[in-house]
């Protein structure tokens, strides 16, 4: 693997609410390398967007990172040690909002949103935001950056440039958009590209164009992504490595390969089952039963222990990190699940199973229907 | 949408023919929302009027600063020194008395009305724009700051601009001009501030739900400052309830400065207004009360046309309503 692009280490990102703390972001550790495509894969609230934001610090009130580390290459984009009374403060050489702004967000680090038809402003053209954009990010003059956006726009496959330079935003269908959007993220050649479901919003089709479009500017350019997901399909498709989050943890670390071929955790074999897959035939999905708990209150143990298959008591006490559960060094496949006795050591074997009942309770409708069909 | 005449029915077909391919194309712009303006006849009348008011001022404003009332001497009569003394207080045209060198009618010093209020015109308009200009800067301003970053500066702000409220108008500008001086300006300044509250609130209401969108979202993503944000992509955004209020703002200011011109805060005579005008005609009304309706009818039409214009194009800058 080539240098270190990107290093997260031990993130946490909370939101203070009326009804109490979520822990949306939990500790959450990663790395993407340069030129790599790193997932990050979880359900809707696992806090995958929330890491996104973290990275770029734009977290909202009354959401705040709490702790962690994050570097990009020699900067320091956060960071945080004991203070003089029980806060921590911030660290020296952490970069400013004003250092974050004029250095790093969208020049260095650019981001493309999960809805492309609220991302562009709807009063200005297309070509006037893109230029304006690029004017401001890299010293070039109006005429010059108009012909830099008009030669993006063809770039990422924009069909007559030119023209299409001067329509507004709702004149373009959402690929075309999410298409403007990714030009916008390239403008400034950034070195990492944070796509927060690029897809998400666009219909298979288009969805197929966008990744190739990825794939062959990832290529040329470079340039390093952190695809945030929900759709392993995309994951295979695009990533090169993969996180797979639960409730604001990371409970598997993997290759593609390894991820898909030699899955190492409950979830990610739940996810997997969950979902139509072209090369084995199954008579019907198997969905994750249950629904994922609430980030405000997380249970005790492993955090998946309610809904999982292979949950023993011991789950209910012990919340594994994230560990190398592979004797192969190179594969780095890390898994945060007892099973992996060697790895854990916490008397997964010798645990008794979780009686079926609690499983039961959540299953007892999907049973049901089963027993119809 | 006000009154539908029946002409109006037979065009729609004629309308939706063209309409299928360009309602996606132009919903937006300048181009669409006078468009949109021109098919409502009433918002065309109240167009005509501040149209016609507005040429009236502009030719006034010439004539006045740049060639001391040369054009009004030649071409007509002076509008600012005494006449002959047999013509005072003349009747309009109309009644037996009335002749037609002065349509009107004459003043207390003989001077043409017609000619008078076609000079108050621009006062009135001036007036009216730049008090309005006053508020919608001042107010959009303090509203989209107020709005944009929420919490104690939404409080601070919105708390110190809402005080303007609990002073009475007449009190408040009065005693402005007392403190800067008894002119115009100050007196535009004054109804300008007034207006400032009302403004501030409209927009701040659009910009929370605005600065909620995702394009504010992007943009700081890519690193824009905040001035920019709000400037390029929160007041965009937010800025057509506020073009409606201002319209009709102008109108409201109008009416106002007016009513100091008649109390004797505003334009110093001779200087023609139509507050002045109308104070002027407040001692002749058992005598001639012509001379007082022509000021009123001025304020009157000018104040509409400004509200239904503003009416007009409230309709034409909301989505929802098509016609």
């Amino acid at each position: 693997m080539s240098d270190t692009l990107l290093e997260v280490t031990d993130l946490r990102t909370q939101f203070f609410t009326d009804e109490g703390v979520v822990r949306a972001v939990d500790g959450v550790s990663f790395d993407i390398g340069e030129g790599e495509i790193v997932g990050l894969v979880g359900e809707s609230g696992a806090g995958k967007s929330v890491v996104a934001q973290s990275i770029l610090r734009l977290v909202e009130e009354p959401g705040e990172i709490v702790g962690g580390e994050i570097r990009y290459r020699d900067e320091l984009l956060f960071g945080l040690e004991d203070g003089p009374g029980a806060d921590a403060t911030e660290r020296d050489g952490m970069l400013t909002e004003a250092e974050m702004r004029e250095g790093i967000r969208g020049t260095e680090i650019a981001i493309i949103f999960q809805d492309p038809m609220e991302s562009l402003n709807p009063v200005f053209t297309v070509g006037d935001q893109l230029r304006e954009f690029i004017e401001i990010n890299r010293d070039l003059g109006r005429k010059a950056a108009r012909e830099e956006a008009v030669h993006l726009l063809r770039e990422v496959g924009i069909p007559e440039p030119e023209s299409r330079y001067g329509d507004y935003p709702l004149q373009f269908s959402g690929g075309m958009r999410q298409r403007a959007l990714i030009a916008m993220a390239l403008a400034c050649e950034p070195s990492l590209v944070v796509a927060d479901e690029p897809t998400t919003a666009l219909d298979v089709t288009v969805e197929g164009q966008i990744l190739e479009l990825v794939d062959d500017l990832q290529e040329r350019y470079e340039t390093s992504f952190l695809w945030v997901t929900h759709d392993m399909g995309v994951v295979a498709e695009v990533c090169d490595r993969v996180n797979v989050m639960y409730l604001g943890e990371i409970v598997e670390r993997a290759s593609v390969d390894d991820l898909f071929y030699e899955t190492k955790h409950p979830y990610t074999r739940a996810l997997l089952d969950s979902i139509p897959r072209p090369d084995e035939t199954v008579k019907s999905l198997d969905p994750i039963s249950g629904v994922m708990p609430e980030a405000i209150d997380p249970p005790d143990g492993c955090r998946f222990h309610p809904r999982c298959p292979a949950a023993r008591e011991v789950c209910t006490s012990v919340n594994p990190d994230a560990r190398l559960v592979t004797a192969d060094e190179d594969a780095s496949h890390h898994a945060a699940c007892l099973e992996h006795e060697d790895a854990f050591g916490a008397g997964y074997e010798s645990s008794p199973s979780l009686d079926a009942e609690t499983a039961a309770g959540f299953n007892a409708g999907f049973d049901r229907r089963a027993d119809h069909d | 949408m006000g009154i539908q005449n029946p002409d109006e029915l037979n065009e729609p077909n004629e309308a939706t023919g063209g309409r299928a391919e360009t309602d996606v194309e132009a919903r937006v712009g300048l181009s669409y929302t006078f468009g949109q303006l021109k098919k409502d006849p009433t918002a065309w009348v109240g167009f005509v009027i501040i149209g016609t008011v507005s040429v009236v001022a502009v030719i006034a404003f010439v004539d006045q600063t740049f060639l001391h009332y040369w054009l009004a001497d030649h071409l007509w009569v002076d509008p600012v020194r005494d006449t002959s003394a047999p013509s005072l207080l003349k009747p309009p045209f109309v009644s037996n008395q009335g002749t037609w060198n002065h349509v009107l009618g004459t003043d207390t010093r003989g001077r043409d009305v017609l000619v008078r209020l076609f000079y108050g015109a621009r006062i009135a308009i001036e007036v009216g724009f730049l008090s309005t200009v006053v508020g919608l800067v001042g107010g959009t301003a303090a509203g989209a700051v107020a709005g944009f970053y929420g919490g104690w500066i939404d409080d601070v702000l919105m708390r110190a601009v809402e005080t303007l409220y609990a002073i009475p108008f007449l009190v408040l500008v009065i005693a402005f001009m007392t403190a800067f001086g008894r002119t115009l300006v100050f007196a535009m300044i004054g109804v300008g501030i007034i207006s400032i509250p009302t403004f501030a609130r409209l927009i701040r209401s659009r910009v929370v739900s605005v600065r909620e969108e995702g394009y504010i979202e992007a943009a700081r993503a890519a690193g824009v400052r905040d001035r920019n944000i709000i400037l390029r992509h929160v007041i965009p955004n937010s800025f057509a309830p506020v073009l409606v209020q201002a319209t009709l703002q102008i109108g409201i200011a109008i009416l106002l400065v007016a009513g100091l011109s008649f109390l004797g805060f505003g334009a110093q005579p001779p200087t023609p207004s139509w507050g002045q005008i109308l104070s002027n005609a407040r001692n002749a009304i058992l005598v001639n009360p012509w001379f007082s309706f022509w000021p009123g009818l001025a304020i009157l039409v000018t104040v509409m046309g400004f509200n239904i214009l503003g009416d007009g194009l409230r309709d034409a800058l909301d989505p929802r309503i098509q016609n």
